[in-house]
């Protein structure tokens, strides 16, 4: 019995293959997405980890020599025998005829993990790496190069200007420093029980590990990618869920009659639940597939950033890890499950002689859509209560469900009362005819347009985002980064000597001095800042009062950050206590982004005066030709390559990377877009045949097929462009969700929101023109149904 | 006794209370014998057919089929029930649209797992249906879909077969016609036929009759 109502079942799709390819498919492309937004944010987070750490300097501690230049290969062999996990890096220069290259020459095997090729894909570029010699460097400098080393020199734009990228080996051999090195890198993770440094190597000196600036810019992007997940999933629930339920609902007339048959009603549902594990896991195996395919090309850039540092793949890039392939299969799964509890319920209380026709769609949907409506009704209310009430993370992310589901239950209500505020409108029968077929239509098309309206809005939501962050990103990075370069040194007696050069060798020197200390009762860094064209020119505020620099440097005023503002409670024209006796009103609060602590910026001569024996460690120095003033620096006062960080390059490479994340998340924008067009255009085929019999009437009392064909097409594209009006607002509220709300909770700082109107309207014409798209195979089909398949309508006998 | 229904009452929920339709319905029916169940539209005819059929519950009242008391039986043994005693064929919407011709008369056989390809070609034949054993169901007349419907019933070798009105689409030829075949091929297998009927020229040719008036068989 169970073979012969299986192979019924089954014959089904035989039958409707199109069915079958559209639940498939839709299945496949939900989890496709999820995992391919799930492998992005992870290889985004890899690849900018490993990106900050081979620019290096600042990620890990390090040890340098306490005099001299170089560091002998012995002591770094003794560091290893006593169990430091340390990697040695020698850096120097190569001349060329136009000036000259440094080369960099690190060792990936002991290099801390983010920085080293932890699995080679092709053994034969790390045989070349280590013996024969590679070097990697960008095109200007690869041309360069090419002639003055022997040695093979590929061409990788994604190395930081004005370097090559060695062996360590070669490097010694390169620079004819044998046995010699600059730095050691000590990895995060060391064992237990080291002897001390000091012990082994009293020659060297430990300098910590700096901030990288923007790590927790980085983290709060990567939140915002992973919401942007969860939206993708949602988006891929409505579809599997569209293309379920109409696939069950086509099905009912086999139902009843197999039951009418004798197949218990407990024997097909569990047949029915088999059958659908199966193609969920099927699907889902595509979809994973599918997902590490859209991965994989939107991916070069950050697979080849990892290639071009060691020219072997980093195991970061793209493994099929099981994390995210079990959990597309889940999704998959899951999805499917969700999707199909209701029309197996359905089922399940469907009486045994109910119609067997597919549920005349529109008497039922009134009902329903007022019912999701008031569901919606709900969530938007709790969300707002949230929203002005609420707190915390967990409750942050409940408002974005709320928002999101809210939103997409009533649409379905929307759409209905604005197609019948149109049929208030219409003139002639033939326009009362195509809204009310319209009418009929919003419920059986409603998934597919809730895919839609979150696929927009999350484009318009993470566009915004997205952009909104980069602007402030870029203005974060001119701020802090301004100075070319950084020079920073271990010992505090060597401050005034090294102040003395750099006057005289750069257009304005900017000492930092700090002190950690509490203001408000907030863990502080105070900085004494030497008040010039730099920071006038430079430093945007959230907030600010008159004349801020003017009052900060005559020792009237104080620059706070925001974290410490809010954590405070503080704001611009507040007084602050900012030494015992000392209180200065708020002149302004400035963004930062890169720093847990607050931060508190006073006048130097104010701050020599409250801390009068510390001295700057760190200057930043501008100068219109950075590399020149470093040469000089180097070559005519000793000051070892690696105390100077060349600001600039790390500018433009962390730009370099977030492009790259851009342009990552508009490809997915175009996906997801795409996606919910398929969403459509599965919905618009599977209806197709339902329809036939609400289309016979209309052609038998004079409409042309091919007119019903181009009504089919107007349809969807009213039905979308509704959908779409109502996406902006919702995608704008979900980046404010996510710029004020979500960050504020997770980081204790805002973004500031900022918008884009002229991509709006582009985003719109899209997703038009994919509904538009998505209709016309239906309606081409349509204009093309034979005569005969309407008439047996009328034949009533099938 | 393939069939005795006993007293039976059923009523549906209607806009003010509830609505009798069967208000203490008796009939039975032998081995071999076919009878017409007549009524005025809305009488509750396929109602008592349904309940016959398990295909719904009584109120109270009962009914034994093939000695079985059915309306006591449990959801699943209602079913194992219609594959292998009962054969049911409605008005329309009877086949499977995405099986062929023959798998469709196969089908209720194979379900009962009591399918004999010889039966089931002489009836193919007999109803001549052989040459659209291919075909799928939406190739078909209305006339040829109801013969494979009563293909399919036969073929399983049901004790009860329930008809509402089977040739009730077709037109006055085709339906005497069918209704010849199916009548001669019941008497062949042996099988009770209960036949919903409107048209008193199809009852006249059964053995017996009843009429369904005011809930109560007269
Ligand atoms: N599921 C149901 N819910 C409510 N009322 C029902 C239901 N099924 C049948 N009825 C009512 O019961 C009465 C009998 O219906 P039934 O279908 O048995 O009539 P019938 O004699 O077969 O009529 P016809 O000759 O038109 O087929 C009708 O008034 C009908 O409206
Ligand atoms: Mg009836």
């Amino acid at each position: 019995m169970i073979a012969t109502a299986l192979t019924a079942l089954l014959s089904h799709w035989r039958c409707n293959r199109l069915q079958f390819f559209a639940m498939i498919a839709g299945l496949a492309l939900a989890t496709a997405l999820w995992s391919g937004v799930q492998a992005i944010n992870a290889e985004a987070r890899a690849s900018y980890d490993a990106a900050a750490a081979t620019l290096g300097e600042g990620q890990f501690d390090q040890l340098l020599p306490r005099s001299g230049e170089k560091i002998d290969q012995a002591t770094y062999i003794a560091l290893r025998r006593a169990g430091w996990q340390v990697s040695p890096v020698l850096e120097g220069h190569v001349r060329t005829e136009e000036g000259r290259v440094r080369v960099v020459g690190v060792d990936p095997l002991t290099a801390p993990g983010t920085i080293a090729p932890v699995g080679m894909q092709e053994d034969s570029n790390l045989d070349d790496f280590l013996t024969r010699g590679v070097l990697f460097a960008a095109p200007d400098v690869a041309e360069a190069l090419s002639g003055v080393v022997s040695q093979r020199v590929i061409t990788d734009p994604s190395v930081a200007p004005g370097v090559a990228l060695t062996d360590i080996g070669v490097a010694q051999t390169l620079l004819d420093a044998h046995n010699q090195l600059s730095r050691l890198i000590i990895a995060p993770m060391q064992p237990m029980g080291l002897p001390d440094i000091a012990a082994v190597a009293p020659d060297l000196a430990l300098q910590p590990a700096q901030d990288a600036g923007a790590d927790r810019l980085t983290d709060s992007f990567h939140l915002n990618l992973t919401a942007f997940g969860l939206l993708s999933f949602a988006v891929g629930i409505f579809i599997v869920h569209g293309t379920i339920s109409l696939a069950f609902e086509q099905r009912r007339s086999m139902v009843r009659t197999l039951r009418a048959l004798g197949v218990p009603l407990t024997t097909l549902i569990g047949l029915m639940i088999s059958e659908l594990v199966v193609f969920a896991v099927l699907a889902g195996g595509i979809g994973v597939a599918l997902g590490y395919v859209i991965a994989a090309v939107l991916l070069p850039n950050v697979a080849a950033t990892l290639q071009g540092l060691y020219g072997a793949s980093v195991a970061g890039t793209l493994q099929l890890r099981p994390e995210w392939w079990l959990s597309g299969m889940a999704i998959a799964v899951l999805g499917t499950g969700f999707a199909a509890s209701g029309a197996l319920w359905n089922i399940a209380q469907m009486p045994l002689l109910a119609s067997a026709r597919p549920r005349a769609w529109a008497v039922a949907s009134g009902e329903t859509a007022r019912r999701l409506g008031a569901v919606a009704l709900a969530l938007l209310v709790i969300g707002t209560g949230i929203a002005i009430w609420g707190q915390g993370l967990t409750l942050a992310f409940a408002l974005l469900a709320c928002l999101l589901i809210g939103a997409a239950l009533i649409l379905p209500l929307l759409l209905r009362s604005a197609v019948m505020l149109a049929d208030g409108q219409a003139r002639s029968a033939m326009w009362q005819w195509f809204w009310a077929d319209t009418r009929q239509q919003v419920p059986g098309m409603s998934l597919a347009l809730m895919a839609l309206l979150l696929a927009t809005a999350a484009n318009v939501g993470v566009s915004t985002m997205v952009s909104s962050f980069r602007v402030t990103f870029v203005d974060f990075l001119d701020q802090r980064l301004a100075p070319e370069l950084f020079i920073r040194i271990e010992d505090p007696a060597q401050s005034p000597y090294l102040e003395a050069i750099l006057l005289s060798e750069a257009q304005e020197v900017l000492p930092l001095l700090s002190v950690e200390t509490e203001i408000a009762a907030v863990p502080t860094d105070l900085f004494g800042v030497r008040v010039g064209p730099t920071y006038r020119e430079n430093w945007l505020f959230l907030d600010e009062a008159e004349d801020v620099w003017d009052r900060v440097e005559t020792g009237n005023a104080v620059v706070v950050s925001e974290q410490l503002a809010r954590r405070a409670g503080i704001w611009t024209d507040d007084l602050v206590t900012v030494a015992p006796g000392l209180s200065l009103p708020i002149a302004a609060i400035v963004a930062d982004y890169g720093n847990p602590l607050g931060q508190a910026l006073i006048s130097e001569p104010l701050f020599r005066n409250l801390y009068p024996e510390m001295q700057p460690l760190s200057f930043g120095v501008r100068s219109n030709d950075p590399t020149t003033l470093r040469n000089v620096l180097t070559e005519e006062h000793g000051i070892p390559e690696s105390a100077i960080t060349d600001q600039s390059r790390i500018k433009a490479f962390s730009l370099g990377v977030f492009e790259r994340t851009f342009t990552v998340t508009g490809a997915l924008n175009v996906l997801t877009l795409a996606v919910a067009a398929f969403a459509i255009l599965m919905s618009l085929l599977t209806l197709a045949s339902i329809r036939v019999p609400q289309l016979a009437p209309a052609w038998a009392l004079g409409l042309t097929r091919r007119r019903l064909g181009q009504l089919e097409l107007l349809r969807a594209v009213v039905l979308a462009m509704v959908t779409t009006v109502l996406a902006i607002p919702l995608g704008l509220m979900l980046a404010w969700v996510l710029l004020s709300y979500v960050n504020v909770e997770a980081f204790g700082w805002k973004l500031p929101l900022y918008l884009f109107p002229g991509h709006y309207a582009v985003l719109t014409l899209f997703a038009l023109l994919a509904a538009a798209l998505a209709a016309l195979w239906p309606a081409i089909r349509l204009a093309r149904t034979p005569p005969s398949d309407l008439l047996k309508v009328f034949a009533n006998d099938r | 006794m393939v069939l005795t229904v006993h007293d039976v009452t059923k009523s549906f929920p209607g806009a003010e209370g509830d609505v009798p339709v069967l208000r203490g319905v008796s009939l039975s029916l032998e081995r071999g014998e076919t009878l017409a169940l007549t009524g005025e539209s809305g009488s509750g005819k396929s109602t008592l057919l349904h309940l016959i059929g398990g295909l719904d519950r009584v109120d109270s009242g009962s009914i034994t089929v093939a000695g079985r008391e059915i309306t006591t039986m449990s959801d699943t043994d209602r079913a194992a029930l219609r594959r292998s005693d009962v054969g049911v064929i409605f008005q329309q919407f009877n086949l499977i649209p995405s099986l062929t011709v023959e798998a469709n008369i196969a089908f209720q056989a194979r379900l009962a797992g009591a399918f004999d390809a010889d039966h089931a070609a002489r009836l193919s034949k007999a109803l001549g249906l052989t040459e659209h054993l291919a075909k799928y169901p939406e190739a078909l007349s209305g006339g040829q879909q109801q013969r494979v419907a009563i293909a399919r019933t036969l073929t399983a070798r049901p004790k009860l077969v329930l008809a509402d009105e089977p040739t009730g689409n077709l037109d006055e030829a085709t339906a005497s016609e069918v209704l010849g075949q199916m009548l001669r091929l019941v008497r062949e297998t042996g099988a009770a036929l209960l036949m919903v009927t409107h048209s008193s020229s199809v009852a006249r040719r059964m053995e017996r009759h009843v009429n369904l008036s005011q809930g109560h068989v007269v």
